[in-house]
This record gives structure tokens, C-alpha cells and sequence, in this order.
């Protein structure tokens, strides 16, 4: 081993999955002075991946998830240690079978083989499981199990290879100082490296590491239990490592996976146990690794029964040989942390959950270290994606315990958490709870997403409940009507979520210009909507940008995207301090008032001009309504007439009290964010960052593109001015269902990331093999329609072209109503600029 | 004060634990031997280790081992000589009858004692817990003392004394003779784990279960039994019975050869007992090399079969 | 054949043990439980005996209500019947559970004496090496330790012990008692169905008073670490040599 570096040019922090990948991909992409460090002995130095139990199944509804583990797997596979077995999920309810035809569906959407079986079909491939408590399975052949270590060492000799790597182990990280909010040494038990970047992947160490600087990496070490069970003659016959498939029983939440002549039993059944990172033992505390704790055997005894009654026969009499409570990171949304720390410049988490992930987030990782943003969009992965309230041991706590049990759980799209409610509401929450609001949660906002109170409106617009509870669930017709009724006369919006960032400062003008792809140098009182871009020109984000003085913007972004938008922001401020940011969301509070009636409705309340001609669309100005001082911008994102109002957080009761006590007369309704996050905004084509925009699409495919291209720079703009000359391989289409009905005479509605196929039933790719599916679905009440937004390529995007839409394993008629941005509802805009 | 230190022996062979004991014990007062059996032959030797007396201790139940015929005597002895105290190596005999004694005195027994201070009243020891991994600071209250010491841990010094040869004759009840040794045998023949006086035994580094074949060529050469790890078994490689482990079996060989194995605490409290560890291993720094007495940095499947060419080439 | 095995639930420690802050415990914030070893080996032997002459096993031990957990794993592995001693603190000394220990025991059999009681020979957090020779004693009852071997016709049991000089044999004529040591057996693993079996199990309770003999812990001490300094003999093929040097320095080969 060569002498302790003391300078580096980026230090590793880990040899698990994740820590090894990443060296081996930055040492591909050109990086040198690699230094990696554990505290552990290799290959296996004691944390997760050193008992993980390697198998990987590929199918995840999330397109994330998928497009990371397909990526892993084929790095492992590329690498000679990626075993294909095939693997079973089985089901023991109908709620599950319905799961798995869901499952068909995801995985018919990301290209991946998948079929159903008959408990039949079961038994003829693995003869040992009961298939007598058993509906069916669905069966997925590039089911696979890895070697990780062994893929670790081979990462580990690729980065010496190219001489850019010297490797430490039993090397213990004691501290990481900083200097101007940037890293800039490790402090270890054998010495000190100054260093210009500090990737920190340590698995469930990492927020005992991430402290060390100041930053936070919001995950916990939690219990995962299994035990491994042998000798198992019908195993032990097949002579192999893995001779049938792995099976998990997904409704108990629990996996059986042959190793050798033994069966390992895991189970994520059991009550959630955490334990903190400074609690984990050490190497030489251990009995078995800082990971593998004693197994608690009150927690596991219930899934010993549910074991038993799938494979009774073989697994009755075979001694429990190893049972551990291992330890794996869970994350507040289960999904892994990567990026540049919001604290810390330089300073990089590289957390994934499972081995099936960890190759793929290593990629990303190394390519956005190297070039500013990875190919694969980390939307969802991306640890500035949480708000600081997010960040906190508790919610990690509550909410890693609220989904641990849905590991292998039935997830709603739209479900919604149980812990943590209420972090924020907005001033008039009572006014709303009095309305009877359904509150989703909105970046710690409790959010109105529809209101009980309109109830009544049901009977009045006819709209009809959905039949099949999952169609139903999380949804209520209330919504329906409430579009119905805003549409008619006039709706309020508690918006109150808006992420609202103030930039000031001499340098203001150019900072914009740099950050958005649209002119936002217009005069005080403009609005300009206007996406941001990737340097390689693909969505980072969508937002509107106000004028408010010469050296004055003002941002309101989705509740969803502000931590996202707020680090991509602040990491291009100039380093000369001539442009501030300020975070105004908490002073500020929304509401969105619509409808052909918004304007009678809203001059009953100011004597300020609010006519077209006086306040046109686009802009916005201050005014005077009932008293208080109020921003109004005309806008709309859900296509009537009407401005977002903003005043003090404290003006938020009058206000809101104002509109609806003066709205009775013309007949206002509260609505809820079921309007405007979907049905008002699908019949009108509006773009939702996170579903139709991603860094995958440009604006130009997602049908954004502006006319003119402003002179000013801004980040993205080569690519953008490229893709505007480039062949369209695929646009952003409104499409419409035909006909709801499943065979079973059931009218279902889609939800989302179902795949659009031609009607052969073949998927559609673009040139660049992008997949045509379900971006955004949703009801169009005054269209009478339900519509769905998916890219689709030239050859299908073409009006009234007939394509097929596969929900939960079938197949339904669709028809192209619209190619690209022309709304389908009101295409002209009349009823906004009136 | 007057120590008995009990001379461990099979039938006039001395223990040499027993030293230890007599060296331990002489901050303790006056030290006199207790010999049970007559076999005076052993009264040099102990009066040589500090014994200003040895009592040897007779009766027809006394000529071979019995763990109640021992200790009734020795209680007796302690009467007789006004002993206060019985200190004992902590050997399989040591404990036992101490134990024995403790029980027919109604008295404390304190086991495997490293360090003794004596006082009028209770004295102060430091014991050994958990075989040796953590010690324990103990009381003992008792108008008379039973103390073992723990082997090794004191060097036995000579330290001459005048080894005045008493001799006692005691009563014993028949009862005694049910746990008089009543039979010995030849140890089983066949190299054992627990047996072998070299273990080659196998990790994950081995790789597959063909690879064994080499370490099993080498076992026999050597005179030696294969051991593995844990990975092993739990990969089918080899059967349950050859894991050396805490799950597995526990042995003491004169010399423990782990190839390829990294020496996960759970391996190496089954192989801690081994008087000499040579460890080869990729991995300089596996524990099973850092804590081995001998290292060979490399991969076993290249190593074992080059070693066995040399040892076939002598 | 009625046999009884007594076991002690102890922590099962990785190399490095912790001591709590106040001195008189190992910390098991992150230790799994166990019975000790020799105890261990005791307990197949006991499942072993049944099995082969038939009877009743019964496993007993002496703690507070967590050790329960040990009792259960003994029934997961065959045992039929437990008993727990109640102890609700932990400074019992060994005077204190063998006489607690042969209290319960012959509240146990009930006039019907256990043909064969199992002790493990010393415990592995303690290692008193004296709780059933005391308990025998009290019981009036034979008992050979150290114990590594056993054979029985059903009345007399032949228990062997290996020495510096070989195996020494004892025959005892049951009811008697022995004290095992690890190697005795091979312990088996639970099966899934007996860890069910025995999470269903009856333990029986038992209440023996406590009297102290004159043996206190004042504390534990962390022992000396051992440092070991590796003789690296070689790196690669070209050290097989000195492997066969080694084997000759050590007299392994002559």
C-alpha cells in the first residue's frame, strides 16, 4: 500500500456498493488523485452491502427507480457477476393480483419482461410453494442476483488501473473540515488530506459523516431481518448458487431466495427498528459486522408462520442457521440521496438504498460531479429535494417507519403520508378545514384538495363516481364539480404552497437572463413563465419570473421543486455578492382566484383598474383589495380569467374572508388543488415540472419553445439552439380515451407512467429511445373527456391517429386529440384574455 | 495467616499449574502444600515453589482421582492444620474440588483469580470473566477462603522453603468412590478437529468447493484435519461439521493455517484457543492477518498448491 | 429417561467486550443473547438422551423475564418442558443459585427425581465453575464435571473427560449429575417449525428465596489488549518455502 495521500483531488468516503462504483466511474470519466477510504477491511468492509442479499427486480413503477436499477444491472451483468434467475411475485388477494396486473403495466411501460401466472404455472417452476393460498404471481425473467463485492473489487482494480485511484482501508474518518462553506480536508486516523471534493458514500453512516461538516444526509440505519435456513435437499440438488426462482410474498411482506442448499428468509414485515449512526457498533464490537445485529427473534417469529405456509414442505424441518437484524439506510421517501449537499460546496452524497440501485446512482453521481448534470434526470434522488424541516432525525424517523412496512406494499400514486402532517398551513387553514378541505401535502403545506363542503355540486354538474376503489381512491367527483363550477362562475385557490424566492441586487438583470431561457429583461411589472435548462438543454425547472424593479425579480415556483430550484439557484449566484436570494415563502401567502366571474367578483374589493386593458394578461401590479395590500398577477393555470393574489401571511385571513364573503353573489366556490394540478391544467396542456418536464426533454418536444430566442446567454443555450434545428424525434401530445371499459365491464381511469402503445400493442420508442407513456392523466369535466399527456414520436403524433393505452394489464383506445402545446379546452385563450 | 495450596497431580504427576499457584499464593501468609494420595514424591518439589509444609494427605480412596474423595480430605486437612485458606490452580481439578470443598464448608468460592490482596478481614481479588476478555474486581467474605488462580497468570518462580513432610491420615465414607476416576482410555485414534495438532481450514477465499482438494492434499501431508468458515458451509462447499466457528466447532490446534479466511470475530473466537496462527490471505490488513502470529500476503489457490510441491519435493 | 438441563441466559459478545458506564455490566445495547456455550451442548445432549431412550426433557433456568428467550430456544430445539427461576436482580452468586437452583429443582420433580440433571461446566460470562457441584451437593447427588463425553444403558452413565493424559472415565449410577463441556455434542440449529412450537410454549414459574453467600462484584475492568505483532513471512507463490520452514520450526514436520 502506498504512503497516506495528504492532498487529493477528491476523497471517497466508503468501499460498500455505492463508494466503489463511483470511483471506478470517475476514473473512467478522467478524474486522478482519487483517494477512497473505509474504516472496514476489504472486500467487505462491514456495512450493508456485506450482507446484502443481492438480488435485483427490476420492475418499479417509479421511472427513477426503474431507469437506476436497469442501468445497475446491466453494469453488473456488463461485468460478468449479474446471475439471471427470474423471479416470482406472488399473490395471495385479489387487491394484490390487482398489484401485479399494475405491475405488468409499469413494467410493460420501462421495456421489461414480465408475465402473469396461474398458481399452476407457480408450481411447475418452483414445486415447493403451497399454491393453494395462492391467486397467481407474475413472473419477471431478468429477475437477477450480483456478486457486489466481487463488483466492487473489480470497480476498485479499474480505478487503479488507470492510476487514479490510491485505495485506504481500516482507515477511519475522524473529521471533515471546511473553509467558505467548502470542503476542504479529511482529518483520518492516519493523517490529514486537503482535498477539492469529499464524495461522502457510507451507507448508513453517512449522517454521522455528513455532520462532521456541517451538512445533513437525511437517512437512518434500519433493521431488515432475515434468516437463512438449510440444508434443503430439493436446493442442495440443483448443484447451484440459485436454481429457481426468487420468490417474494408480497403480501407478507417477505422474500424466499435459495443460496446454495439453503433458503434465505427475509421479511420487511416486522416493526420498523432504527438505530441511530453513532449507535452502530464498531468492526471490533461486532459478533458479525457492524451490520448484521442479533437477530430479535420476537420480531421475526410471526413471519416464520407466513413462511411456513408458503413452503412448509421444505422449510418445516430446515434449522435456522444465521438470522440477523441487518442494517440498510431508509430514507424519509425511499429513494436515494445524491447530489451536492445543500450546506456544504464540494461536498457530495452518494447514498442508495439497495445493492439493485447502487451501481446506477454511482453513475450519476461521477457524471454530475464531472459535468454539472447527469444524463439520467436525479429528480426524485437528488438530495436538495427536501425542505430543511425535512431534514430533521425526527421526520426521517417517522417517515422511514411509515413506509418501511410498504416495502413490499401497495402504494397509491396519489396516497398520501399519515406522519408529519401539518409542518405548515397556510393563514386561513381554519377557514378551509371549516369547508371541509381534503389537504394533500405540498412541500410541508397541507393543501386543499378538494373541499366536502362542495358536495352538493356533485348532483348539480352530474358527475358521475368511478366504480372500480382504485380508480376512486385518493380522488373524490367532488373535484369534477368543482371545475365544473369554477369554469361556470368563479373558484378561490388556497396557493398558498408557491415557493416564492426574491433576487435583488446590481447584478439581478444578468443573473436572470443567465439562469432562464426566456427574455425576463422586460419592464417593471412584467411575468414571464419560463423554463430553466441543463447545460445539455433539458428541463431543470419551470417556473414564473416577476419583474417587480430595475434590480428586483421575483420567482414563484411549485411546492414540489422549490429545494430543487432554490440549490440550483443559489449554487450560480455570483461569487461577487451582487445578486440576493431570499426565501419570502413563509411571508407570503396565495390565493388564486378564477373563473368567468373572477373579475366582478374582485372589483367589488379594489377601486384599482383591473380591466384587460388596465391589468393585461402577463403582468402584475399592486393593489388595493378590501383594504390590504395585495400583488396581483394575471396569470392562469387553469385557463379562466383571474390573477394569483399574494399579501403578508398575516393579511391571509381577511383576505381570504374578503373574496368568499363577497363571492357568494357570484357564486364562488373554494377549490381544491385536485383543479388546478390536474384537471383544469390537463385541459389546457399546461406542463407540470417532474412529470412532463424532465432534463430528458427539451422545450422544444415538450412544445415550449418560444419563437424568438433571446441574444442574452443562459445556461443550456447551445443545446437549446441546437434542438431547435434538430429532426423532432418526439412531441408532447394531449390524448383522449375512447372507451373506459375493461373486459370485465368496469370503466377504469388511468393515473399515470402507463405505457401508450400502437394497437398492435407494441410500445412506442422515439429516434433517441425514449418510450412514449403516460406523463400526466386526468379528467377534462368540460370536455366531457379523460385526457392523457404523453410525448409521442412524429409517425403517431399526428391528430387523430388511434393508439392504445395499457392500464393495469389492459388494453384501451386512445385518440390523439392535440400535438404539442394547443390546449384542447379553449384553444384561442379566449376566456383567459377577456 | 496459613494457605493450603491443593497440589494438582494424577496420581503422584504433578500439574505444573499447580506452581503457579504456590507462587500466587505466597503474599498471602504462611503456604503449606496439601498432597492428597501418598505420593510424597511431590514434597520436594512444592517445598521448592514456597511450601513450609507439606501435608500429604492419605487413605486407601486416595490412590487415583475422585473429586468428593479430594475434597472431603482436603477439608479435613484444613481442620487439621488450622488452615484458613485454600488456594488452588484453576485447572479442571483445581475448580472442582474447590467447588467441592465451598459446598461442604458452606463457604464462598472465588474462581480464577489473577490478583490477590489479603487483608484481616475480606480479601480483594481480581478475577477473569468471559475466559479472559474482561476481569472483575470481587470480595469475598468468609471465615475460610477458597481461592482459584487463573493458568498463567503468574509466573511460577522457585522460592525454597524448609518442605517439612506432614502426614495426615483421614477418614473417608465409602459414598465417595462413586466419582473416583473408575476407568481410563486411550484417546480416540484418527485425526479430529479437536484433535489434530494442525487445522487447515478454508474461507470465502478458497472460492469453490473444488479448491478444498488442495487444502485437504496439504491437511494430509502435514498431519493435519480441514476446518472452514462459516461463508463456507453456508455456500454448501463443506459439510456443517467442519465449521470452525462460534457456530461451529471450537479448537485448539498447535497450529491453525486460515487461507483465505478474513477472521470475522465470530471464526476467531472458534480458533483463539490455537497456540500458533498462520494466516494467508489477499488482504493485508483482514483482521485474520493482523491478528495472526504469521502472515502470507497472496492467494491461497496459487500458495497451498505451491507449498505442497515443496513439501512433496523435500 | 427424565433428564434436565440447566442453562444461563449471557450476552454473546463480539471480540471487543463494552463495560456500562457504572462499572457492574456488559453493555448489550447492541448484543444479542445466548445460553453459554457448554450449555448449549448440554441442551443437545439432553434432546439426544430423549430421543434415543425415550422420556422428557426439562430445561430450567435462573433470571429475570428476558430470559425466558433462552428457555424457548432450548424448546425450539426439542426440549419438552421449561422452567424459569425467577430472579429479578442480577447479583446472584453462586452459592445463591445453586441452593435457589436446587430448591426449584426439587420442586420440579416432585418425589420423582430427574434420572440425569445437564449442567454446562462453567458459565461464559461468570465462569464460577462451582453452580452444580453445589447444587449436586444439595441434592445429595453425584456429580462429575468437566464432562466430554457420555453413554448410558438407562441406569448407569459413563461420563469421560479428557486430561492432559487422555480420557478418564466415571460411572455413575443415576440419578446423578454432570457438568458438560462444549464438544460434547454438536448443538443443532432451531428449525422453523420448533422456534414456532416453542413461541407457544408453557414456561413454568418458579420462586426460590435468595441468600447471598460471600462472594460481591465490585466491577468489571476491561482487559489488558492484546497487541499482535504479524510475522509476514512472504508475499505470493515464492513463499511457500517458508511456509515449509515454518511447519519445520514449529515441528509440525520433522
Amino acid at each position: 500500500m502506498s504512503e497516506f495521500p495528504s492532498n487529493a483531488k477528491v476523497v471517497v468516503i466508503g468501499a460498500g456498493i455505492v463508494g466503489n462504483f463511483l470511483v471506478g466511474h470517475l476514473a473512467e470519466l478522467g478524474w486522478k488523485d482519487i483517494v477512497q477510504i473505509d474504516k472496514g477491511p476489504l472486500p467487505n468492509p462491514g456495512g450493508s452491502t456485506g450482507h446484502a442479499s443481492n438480488f435485483i427486480f427490476p420492475v418499479d413503477h417509479s421511472k427513477e427507480m426503474t431507469s437506476l436499477t436497469f442501468d445497475s444491472q446491466n453494469q453488473y451483468q456488463e461485468m460478468g457477476v449479474n446471475n439471471y434467475c427470474g423471479g416470482i411475485e406472488l399473490a395471495r388477494t385479489e387487491a394484490r393480483m390487482e398489484e401485479l396486473r399494475r405491475r405488468m403495466t409499469s413494467a410493460k411501460t420501462w421495456g421489461i419482461e414480465a408475465r402473469l401466472l396461474t398458481p399452476e404455472e407457480i408450481k411447475e417452476m418452483v414445486p415447493f410453494v403451497n399454491v393453494d393460498i395462492l391467486l397467481g404471481g407474475c413472473y419477471y425473467p431478468t429477475v437477477s442476483v450480483v456478486d457486489s463485492l466481487r463488483a466492487g473489487t473489480i470497480m476498485r482494480e479499474k480505478a487503479l488501473a488507470l492510476d487514479a485511484i490510491s485505495i485506504h482501508p481500516n482507515t477511519e474518518v475522524l473529521d471533515i473540515e471546511t473553509a467558505n462553506g467548502a470542503v476542504k480536508a479529511v482529518v483520518t486516523d492516519k493523517g490529514r488530506i486537503e482535498t477539492e471534493y469529499v464524495v461522502i458514500a457510507c451507507g448508513v453512516w453517512s449522517p454521522r459523516i455528513a455532520e462532521m461538516a456541517g451538512a445533513t444526509i437525511p437517512l437512518t440505519p434500519a433493521v431488515h431481518q432475515m434468516i437463512d435456513v438449510g440444508p434443503i435437499e430439493i436446493l442442495g440438488e440443483t448443484g447451484n448458487e440459485i436454481g429457481y426462482p426468487i420468490i417474494r410474498d408480497m403480501d407478507v411482506f417477505m422474500y424466499e431466495r435459495q443460496t446454495g442448499g439453503s433458503m434465505e428468509v427475509g421479511s420487511y414485515a416486522h416493526r420498523p427498528i432504527f438505530h441511530h449512526p453513532n449507535d452502530i457498533p464498531s468492526i471490533e464490537e461486532s459478533r458479525l459486522s457492524p451490520t448484521e445485529l442479533p437477530l430479535t427473534e420476537e420480531d421475526f417469529d410471526p413471519q416464520l408462520e407466513d413462511a411456513l405456509e408458503l413452503m412448509g414442505d421444505i422449510l418445516d424441518g430446515a434449522e435456522i442457521k444465521y438470522g440477523i437484524n441487518g442494517l440498510l439506510s431508509l430514507t424519509p421517501d425511499a429513494m436515494p440521496l445524491i447530489g451536492e449537499t445543500v450546506e456544504v460546496r464540494n461536498l457530495w452524497s452518494a447514498a442508495a438504498i439497495w445493492i439493485k440501485e447502487g451501481p446506477g446512482t454511482a453513475r450519476v453521481v461521477a457524471e454530475w460531479m464531472t459535468s454539472g448534470y447527469p444524463e439520467l434526470d436525479p429528480h426524485q434522488s437528488d438530495i436538495a429535494r427536501f425542505y430543511s424541516f425535512d431534514r430533521t432525525e425526527e421526520h426521517v424517523l417517522n417517515r422511514a417507519a411509515e413506509h418501511f412496512n410498504k416495502t413490499y406494499g401497495i402504494v397509491h400514486p396519489r396516497e398520501q403520508w399519515e406522519t408529519d402532517r401539518n409542518q405548515r398551513v397556510a393563514p386561513f387553514h381554519d377557514r378551509t378545514q371549516a369547508l371541509g378541505a381534503v389537504y394533500f401535502q405540498a412541500g410541508g403545506w397541507e393543501r386543499p384538495h378538494w373541499y366536502e363542503s362542495n358536495a352538493h355540486l356533485v348532483e348539480k354538474y352530474a358527475v358521475a363516481n368511478r366504480e372500480h376503489e382504485w380508480d376512486a381512491r385518493w380522488w373524490s367527483p367532488i373535484q369534477n364539480a368543482e371545475h365544473l363550477a369554477m369554469r361556470e362562475n368563479v373558484g378561490m385557490v388556497d396557493l398558498t404552497a408557491f415557493v416564492i424566492f426574491d433576487f435583488e441586487g446590481p447584478g439581478v438583470v444578468d443573473y436572470m437572463q443567465k439562469m432562464t431561457v426566456n427574455q425576463v429583461d422586460k419592464p417593471v411589472g412584467s411575468a414571464i413563465y419560463t423554463p430553466l435548462l441543463t447545460e445539455k438543454g433539458g428541463f431543470k425547472a419551470d417556473l414564473t419570473v416577476m419583474r417587480l424593479g430595475d434590480d428586483y425579480f421575483r420567482v414563484a415556483t411549485g411546492a414540489f421543486d422549490g429545494p430543487r430550484d432554490e440549490s440550483w439557484f443559489r449554487k450560480h449566484l455570483p461569487g461577487d455578492g451582487s445578486v440576493t436570494l431570499t426565501d419570502r415563502t413563509e411571508d407570503i401567502c396565495t390565493i388564486g382566484v378564477w373563473g368567468p366571474r373572477a373579475r366582478d367578483l374582485v372589483s367589488t374589493l379594489t377601486s384599482d383598474d383591473i380591466s384587460h386593458e388596465g391589468f393585461p394578461y402577463g403582468t402584475t401590479k399592486v393593489a388595493t383589495i378590501a383594504g390590504l395590500s395585495a400583488r396581483m398577477f394575471r396569470i392562469s393555470y387553469v385557463g379562466d380569467l383571474g390573477w394569483e393574489i399574494y399579501v403578508d401571511m398575516a393579511d391571509g385571513p381577511a383576505l381570504w374572508d374578503a373574496l368568499y364573503d363577497a363571492g357568494q353573489e357570484f357564486g364562488v366556490v373554494p377549490v381544491g388543488a385536485g383543479v388546478y394540478g390536474t384537471t383544469g391544467r390537463i385541459e389546457k396542456g399546461y406542463r407540470l415540472m417532474g412529470a412532463e418536464l424532465e432534463s430528458d426533454f427539451t422545450p422544444v418536444e415538450a412544445g415550449l419553445a418560444r419563437p424568438k430566442v433571446k441574444s442574452a446567454d443562459f445556461i443550456g443555450k447551445a443545446a437549446y439552439l441546437a434542438a431547435r434545428e434538430a429532426p423532432v424525434t418526439t412531441t408532447l401530445c394531449t390524448l383522449s380515451v375512447d372507451d373506459h371499459t375493461s373486459a370485465s365491464g368496469v370503466k377504469r381511469y388511468m393515473t399515470g407512467t402507463e405505457p401508450i402503445l400502437t394497437l398492435d400493442g407494441e410500445r412506442i420508442l422515439d429516434a433517441h429511445g425514449r418510450v412514449s407513456y403516460v406523463t400526466t392523466a386526468g379528467a377534462a369535466p368540460s370536455l366531457g373527456k379523460y385526457l392523457l399527456l404523453s410525448y409521442l414520436p412524429p409517425e403517431h403524433a399526428v391528430e387523430g391517429t388511434k393508439l392504445k393505452v395499457m392500464y393495469m394489464n389492459e388494453l384501451f383506445p386512445v385518440t390523439v386529440e392535440r400535438v404539442g402545446s394547443q390546449p384542447l379546452f379553449d384553444p384561442d385563450d379566449a376566456r383567459i384574455k377577456q | 495467616m496459613k494457605v493450603l495450596v491443593l497440589v494438582d497431580h494424577d496420581r503422584g504427576t504433578l500439574d505444573e499449574l499447580t506452581l503457579q499457584a504456590f507462587t500466587a499464593a505466597r503474599s498471602l501468609g504462611t503456604i503449606e502444600a496439601a498432597i492428597l494420595g501418598d505420593y510424597e514424591s511431590l514434597a520436594p518439589t512444592v517445598a521448592e515453589y514456597g511450601a513450609a509444609t507439606a501435608h500429604v494427605i492419605t487413605h486407601p480412596l486416595l490412590v487415583d482421582y475422585g473429586s468428593e474423595a479430594w475434597a472431603d480430605a482436603l477439608v479435613q486437612a484444613m481442620l487439621i492444620s488450622g488452615a484458613q485458606a485454600i488456594v488452588a490452580p484453576g485447572t479442571d481439578r483445581g475448580n472442582e474440588v474447590l467447588a467441592h470443598v465451598g459446598a461442604l464448608l458452606n463457604a464462598p468460592m472465588v474462581a480464577n483469580c489473577v490478583e490477590i490482596t489479603a487483608a484481616d478481614g475480606d480479601w480483594s481479588m481480581i478475577r477473569t470473566r468471559w475466559g479472559g476478555s474482561l476481569l472483575e474486581e470481587t470480595t469475598l467474605t468468609a471465615d475460610r477462603k477458597l481461592v482459584t488462580i487463573t493458568p498463567h497468570a503468574v509466573v511460577a518462580e522457585p522460592a525454597p522453603a524448609a518442605g517439612t513432610v506432614q502426614r495426615i491420615e483421614v477418614d473417608l465414607d465409602d459414598s465417595v468412590a462413586r466419582t473416583i476416576v473408575a476407568d481410563r482410555v486411550q484417546a480416540e485414534s484418527g485425526l479430529t478437529l479437536q484433535t489434530a495438532p494442525v487445522v487447515v481450514a478454508g474461507g470465502r477465499g478458497v472460492g469453490s468447493p473444488e479448491n478444498f482438494a488442495a487444502l485437504d492434499e496439504l491437511a494430509g501431508l502435514i498431519g493435519g484435519a480441514v476446518g472452514c468458515s462459516r461463508v463456507v458451509t453456508n455456500n454448501g462447499w463443506r459439510p456443517h461439521s467442519d465449521q470452525v466457528g462460534q457456530t461451529g466447532n471450537r479448537v485448539a490446534p498447535d497450529l491453525y493455517i486460515a487461507c483465505g479466511i478474513s477472521g470475522a470475530i465470530q471464526h476467531w473466537v472458534g480458533m483463539m484457543g490455537s497456540k500458533r496462527v498462520l494466516a494467508i490471505n489477499t488482504d493485508r490488513e483482514a483482521p485474520m492477518v493482523t491478528k495472526a502470529d504469521y502472515a502470507v500476503i497472496g492467494d491461497v489457490n496459487e500458495i497451498i498448491p505451491a507449498v505442497i510441491a515443496a513439501l512433496k519435493a523435500r | 429417561m427424565k433428564v434436565l438441563v440447566l442453562v444461563k441466559r449471557v450476552p454473546a459478545p463480539g471480540a471487543k467486550i463494552n463495560i456500562t458506564p457504572d462499572e457492574q455490566a456488559v453493555d448489550t445495547k447492541n448484543l444479542g443473547f445466548a445460553m453459554s456455550p457448554h450449555e448449549e451442548c448440554g441442551v443437545e445432549l439432553a434432546v439426544q438422551l430423549v430421543e434415543a431412550h425415550g422420556g422428557e426433557s426439562t430445561v430450567m433456568t435462573l433470571g429475570g423475564q428476558e430470559a425466558e428467550e433462552q428457555l424457548r430456544y432450548a424448546v425450539s430445539l426439542g426440549v419438552d418442558n421449561a422452567v424459569l427461576v425467577q430472579a429479578d436482580t442480577d447479583d446472584w452468586d453462586p452459592m445463591a443459585t445453586a441452593a435457589a437452583l436446587a430448591g426449584a429443582i426439587t420442586e420440579a420433580e416432585a418425589g420423582e427425581p430427574f434420572d440425569l440433571i445437564i449442567f454446562g461446566n462453567e458459565s461464559a460470562d461468570s465462569g464460577g465453575y462451582q453452580v452444580g457441584i453445589r447444587a449436586a451437593h444439595a441434592l445429595g447427588r453425584p456429580i462429575v464435571s468437566g464432562i466430554k463425553a457420555i453413554e448410558t444403558d438407562g441406569d448407569q452413565i459413563r461420563a469421560r473427560r479428557q486430561t492432559v493424559a487422555g480420557l478418564e472415565e466415571y460411572r455413575l449410577t443415576m440419578p446423578a449429575i454432570v457438568a458438560v463441556k462444549e464438544g460434547i455434542t454438536l448443538p443443532r440449529y432451531p428449525t422453523m417449525k420448533g422456534r414456532l412450537n416453542a413461541r407457544k410454549a408453557d414456561v413454568k414459574a418458579s420462586s426460590q428465596p435468595h441468600t447471598p453467600g460471600g462472594q460481591k462484584k465490585i466491577r468489571l475492568i476491561p482487559a489488558p489488549e492484546t497487541v499482535s505483532n504479524t510475522v509476514v513471512l512472504g508475499e505470493g507463490v515464492e513463499s511457500a518455502g517458508k511456509i515449509v520452514d515454518l511447519l519445520v520450526e514449529l515441528g509440525v514436520l520433522t
